[in-house]
C-alpha cells in the first residue's frame, strides 16, 4: 500500500488516537521515511498535544504552564 | 455564596474568572452552561481554599477543577440531546484542495524551528486560543476533550453519540486547521 500525503496525514492523525493496523503503521513509515512535509505534520500533530495539555498556558511568560 | 475568609481574598479567586469562562465556552454548549460551570469552580475553590498548596499557580489549580467540572456538564446534557453534526465537518472534501494531483502538499509545511519556546509564552496560547475559537464548534469541542482534557476517543464518541470515524475526522480536521492556523499567525510571523 502506498500512500499519497492525503492518506498519511489522516494515518498520523489516527495514529495519536487508536492503535493503527500493521500495515496502516508499515505504510506510514514507509511514507514518512521519504516525506519531509509529512515528517513535519507529524512532528506539529505531536507538538499541539503538548501545547493543548498545557492550556491556557501560564499566567505570565515564562511561568509555570 | 458562601461566606469568603481571609485566604480566599489572598488568593484572589475572582480575577481568573474570565480565563475560566473562555476555556469553559470553547468546550461546553451554551454560556449559561459555561458560566454554571466556573461558578461552581470557584465555589469549590472557596471550600478548598485551606487545602491550595500552593505547588502549583492558583491558575492551574483552578483549571484542574473547572475540567472535572466540565466533564460533569458533557456528561449530564449529552444524555439529554446528542450533537448536531452537520455534514461538512465530518467530510473531507475540502481538504483536496490542500494536496496536487500527484498526491503532495500544494504548500508545503513549513518548519517550525523550535515549537518548544512557545509554550512559556502567554501570547502563544492567545493565539492558540483564536485558532481553536476559529475552528467550527464540535470540531473544537472534540479537540479540546482529547487533547485538553485527555479523554480516550471512545469516551467522546459515547459521551457526543457520535461514531468513532466522524470522532477521528473532527479530530483530524481540527489539527489540520490548528496547524495551519498556527503557521500563519504564530510561526510564519517569527513571534
Amino acid at each position: 500500500m502506498k500512500l499519497s500525503c492525503k492518506e498519511a496525514g489522516r494515518l498520523i492523525s489516527e495514529g495519536l488516537d487508536r492503535k493503527l493496523s500493521l500495515p496502516q503503521r508499515t505504510a506510514l513509515r514507509l511514507h514518512l521515511a521519504v516525506c519531509d512535509a509529512c515528517t513535519r505534520i507529524q512532528l506539529q500533530f505531536r507538538f499541539l498535544r503538548r501545547a493543548a495539555s498545557r492550556y491556557p498556558g501560564p499566567d505570565r511568560d515564562g511561568g509555570e504552564s | 455564596m458562601t461566606r469568603s475568609g481571609p485566604s480566599d481574598e489572598a488568593l484572589d479567586l475572582e480575577k481568573h474568572r474570565p480565563v475560566l469562562l473562555k476555556f469553559a465556552l470553547l468546550q461546553l454548549r451554551s454560556r449559561a452552561q459555561a458560566e454554571d460551570a466556573v461558578q461552581e469552580t470557584l465555589m469549590a475553590a472557596i471550600q478548598g481554599a485551606k487545602s491550595f498548596a500552593g505547588k502549583s499557580s492558583v491558575r492551574t489549580w483552578l483549571v484542574g477543577i473547572l475540567k472535572h467540572k466540565i466533564i460533569d456538564h458533557i456528561r449530564r446534557v449529552s444524555r439529554e440531546q446528542p450533537l448536531d453534526l452537520p455534514n461538512a465537518e465530518t467530510s473531507l472534501e475540502d481538504f483536496d484542495a490542500l494536496y496536487k494531483e500527484d498526491g503532495h502538499y500544494v504548500s508545503v509545511p513549513a518548519e517550525w524551528g523550535d515549537p518548544e519556546a512557545a509554550l512559556s509564552q502567554r501570547k502563544f496560547f492567545e493565539t492558540l486560543e483564536r485558532c481553536l475559537e476559529g475552528l467550527p464548534k464540535n470540531t473544537a469541542r472534540v479537540f479540546m476533550m482529547r487533547e485538553v482534557m485527555g479523554l480516550e476517543t471512545g469516551e467522546i464518541c459515547k459521551e457526543l453519540a457520535i461514531t468513532a470515524t466522524n470522532c477521528w475526522v473532527l479530530l483530524y480536521r481540527a489539527r489540520m486547521g490548528l496547524r495551519a492556523c498556527l503557521e500563519e499567525r504564530w510561526f510564519a510571523v517569527g513571534a
